[in-house]
C-alpha cells in the first residue's frame, strides 16, 4: 500500500477566496455568515447564510465559460487552480492519462435550476438555454476540472448530502493508496444559496434565523453556506521525489451508513465511523488531538456526535480538542468536507486550532473541550474531519502532521 | 369543521388513527407522532389554515406556538389565526 500526502490546496467559501484568506479567517475566529443577497430573499423566513460576497465571475471566467459553468462549478474550477498551482504539479501525458477527479457535491446547478424554473413557470416562457442541462448536472464540476487540466483517469461525482466531500475524499485516498492512481484532484463544491435552495430548506425547520452555534445550549439550527475546496492527493514517493511541500498526510478513512432514519443522526453510526478511521490509519485513540466536527449546530447532531466521541475516545475525549467551522463559514453542504479539511490542515501542519465561534452557553450534553470563540496554538499530530449525512452516511477522514 | 376538529383530523391522519382517538389531552408522544410527523402536521397546519407557524425543530419548546397536547396546539391555531387574520 502506498502512503498518501497533500500537496495543494484551494478554496473560495465565505470566509475568503483562497486558502491563506481562509485560514486568516479561522485564526481571528471572524464569522462569515450574514444577510443572504439574491433575487426574492425577501419571500424567505430564513435570510442568512455563509454567502460568498464580492465575487466577480467576469473576472474569472470568459463569456464562453460563464454560459457552461454553474456557480457550484466556477467555486470549483477556482479551489482547482490554487490547489495545482500550490502542488507545482505537471500533468504529463503518462501522468495525465491516470490522474483523476473524484468530488463532492449534493444539489448540482441549484442556481440554473432556478433561474430556468422560475423563467418556465413563473414567466411562462417556452424556452430555456441549449446549456442548462449540462450546465446544472451534478458531475459538472469534476468534468469541467478534468478537461481543464486534460486529466484521464477515473473521475466522477460524489453525492452523499453533507457527507459528499469526505466520501470523495475518502475514494480518492482510496485510489492513490492502492494505487489505482499516482495522483487525484478531489474534494467538494456546492452552491444552493438562491431562492429555491434556501426555501427548500425552510420547509424542514432545522435552519437557524440569527446565527450558527454549534454545541452551544443556545443553539437553534443550521445555516446555509457555499463554496468549494479541492486537494491534490499525490503517492507520498512520487511527491518526495519531486520536492513537493506536503502539507499533510492523509493515513485513513472509513465510511459507513447508519440504516436507521432518513434525518436523524445515530451515535453509533458516528462512533462505528470515527473508530473504523482510526483502524484504517492504524492510530489509537489517544494519538488525536484536533477532531473537525460536523457540528451542524442542530439539538440533535451536536448531542449525538459528542455522545460518539465520548464512547469512541473515553477519557481521552475530555483531552482532545473538538470545533466547528460551520460556526464561521456555514454549513456547505455536499461541499463542506472540503473546507473543513482545511481546518485539519491548520492544526498538524501549523499548530492552529480553529474554534467553535458564537459559543454562549455550555451544554451538558455537549461537555467537550469545543474550542470556544478563540483560536488555539497547540501541537497536533493527528486531526480527524467528520461528516454525517441526511440519509445516515457517515464518511470520517483522518490527516497526520507531515514528516 | 371546527378549527379543533380539523387540527384533530390532520394529527390523526399524521398518526394513522381515527379521529375519535385523538383526543385533546393527548400528547404527539402518546399518539406516536415523531419528530418528522411534527413537522409535516405543522405544515399541514399552516396550508389548512393559511397562517404561518414560528416554529424551529431545535427548540420546539420555545416561542409560544404550545405543542404539549393536542388541545394546546388547538390553542396556538386558535391564536395564530386570530392574530394573522
Amino acid at each position: 500500500m502506498k502512503r498518501v500526502v497533500i500537496t495543494g490546496a484551494g478554496t473560495i467559501n465565505a470566509l475568503g477566496t483562497d486558502v491563506a484568506t481562509t485560514l486568516e479567517a479561522m485564526r481571528e475566529g471572524r464569522c462569515g455568515i450574514g444577510p443572504l443577497e439574491f433575487r426574492d430573499v425577501d419571500r424567505l423566513s430564513i435570510r442568512i447564510g455563509g454567502q460568498v460576497k464580492g465575487y466577480d465571475p467576469e473576472a474569472a471566467f470568459t463569456r464562453q465559460q460563464l454560459a457552461l459553468y454553474d456557480r457550484f462549478t466556477q467555486f470549483t474550477l477556482i479551489a482547482a487552480r490554487q490547489a495545482v498551482a500550490q502542488s507545482g504539479i505537471a500533468f504529463d501525458d503518462a501522468l495525465a492519462l491516470r490522474a483523476g477527479v473524484i468530488l463532492g457535491n449534493s444539489g448540482g446547478g441549484m442556481t440554473t435550476l432556478d433561474e430556468n424554473y422560475r423563467s418556465v413557470y413563473e414567466e411562462g416562457k417556452n424556452r430555456v438555454h441549449p446549456f442548462v442541462v449540462p450546465k446544472l448536472m451534478n458531475n459538472a464540476a469534476a468534468s469541467h476540472v478534468s478537461m481543464t487540466w486534460g486529466l484521464h483517469g477515473p473521475s466522477y461525482t460524489v453525492s452523499t448530502a453533507c457527507a459528499s466531500s469526505n466520501h470523495a475524499m475518502a475514494q480518492a485516498f482510496q485510489m492513490v493508496r492502492c494505487g489505482q492512481s499516482p495522483v487525484m484532484l478531489t474534494g467538494g463544491s456546492e452552491s444552493m444559496l438562491c431562492f429555491g435552495g434556501v426555501k427548500a430548506w425552510e420547509g424542514l425547520r432545522v435552519m437557524s434565523k440569527d446565527t450558527c452555534r454549534p454545541f452551544s445550549a443556545n443553539r437553534n439550527g443550521m445555516v446555509q453556506g457555499e463554496g468549494a475546496g479541492v486537494f491534490v492527493f499525490e503517492e507520498y514517493e512520487r511527491a518526495r521525489a519531486r520536492g513537493a511541500e506536503i502539507l499533510a498526510e492523509v493515513v485513513g478513512a472509513a465510511m459507513t451508513s447508519d440504516a436507521c432514519d432518513i434525518v436523524m443522526p445515530s451515535k453509533d453510526g458516528a462512533a462505528r465511523t470515527i473508530s473504523g478511521a482510526l483502524r484504517d490509519a492504524g492510530l489509537n485513540p489517544e494519538d488525536v488531538g484536533y477532531i473537525n466536527a460536523h457540528g451542524t449546530g442542530t439539538a440533535a447532531n451536536d448531542k449525538t456526535e459528542c455522545a460518539a466521541v465520548a464512547d469512541v475516545f473515553g477519557r481521552h475525549a475530555d483531552r482532545l480538542m473538538m470545533s466547528s467551522t460551520k460556526s464561521m463559514h456555514g454549513h456547505l453542504i455536499g461541499g463542506t468536507g472540503a473546507v473543513e479539511l482545511l481546518a485539519c490542515i491548520m492544526a498538524v501542519r501549523d499548530g492552529i486550532v480553529a474554534p467553535t465561534i458564537n459559543y454562549d452557553e455550555p451544554d451538558p450534553e455537549c461537555a467537550l473541550d469545543v474550542v470556544p470563540n478563540a483560536a488555539r496554538e497547540t501541537h497536533v499530530d493527528v486531526a480527524l474531519s467528520n461528516a454525517f449525512a441526511f440519509g445516515g452516511l457517515n464518511a470520517v477522514l483522518a490527516l497526520r502532521r507531515a514528516e | 369543521m371546527s378549527i379543533s376538529d380539523r387540527v384533530i383530523a390532520i394529527i390523526a391522519e399524521q398518526a394513522m388513527l381515527e379521529p375519535s382517538d385523538v383526543t385533546l389531552d393527548s400528547s404527539l408522544e402518546d399518539l406516536g407522532v415523531d419528530s418528522l410527523g411534527l413537522v409535516e402536521s405543522i405544515f399541514a397546519i399552516e396550508e389548512a389554515f393559511d397562517i404561518t407557524v414560528p416554529f424551529n425543530a431545535n427548540e420546539p419548546s420555545a416561542g409560544d406556538f404550545d405543542i404539549s397536547t393536542v388541545g394546546a396546539i388547538v390553542a396556538s391555531v386558535q391564536r395564530l389565526i386570530a392574530e394573522q387574520s
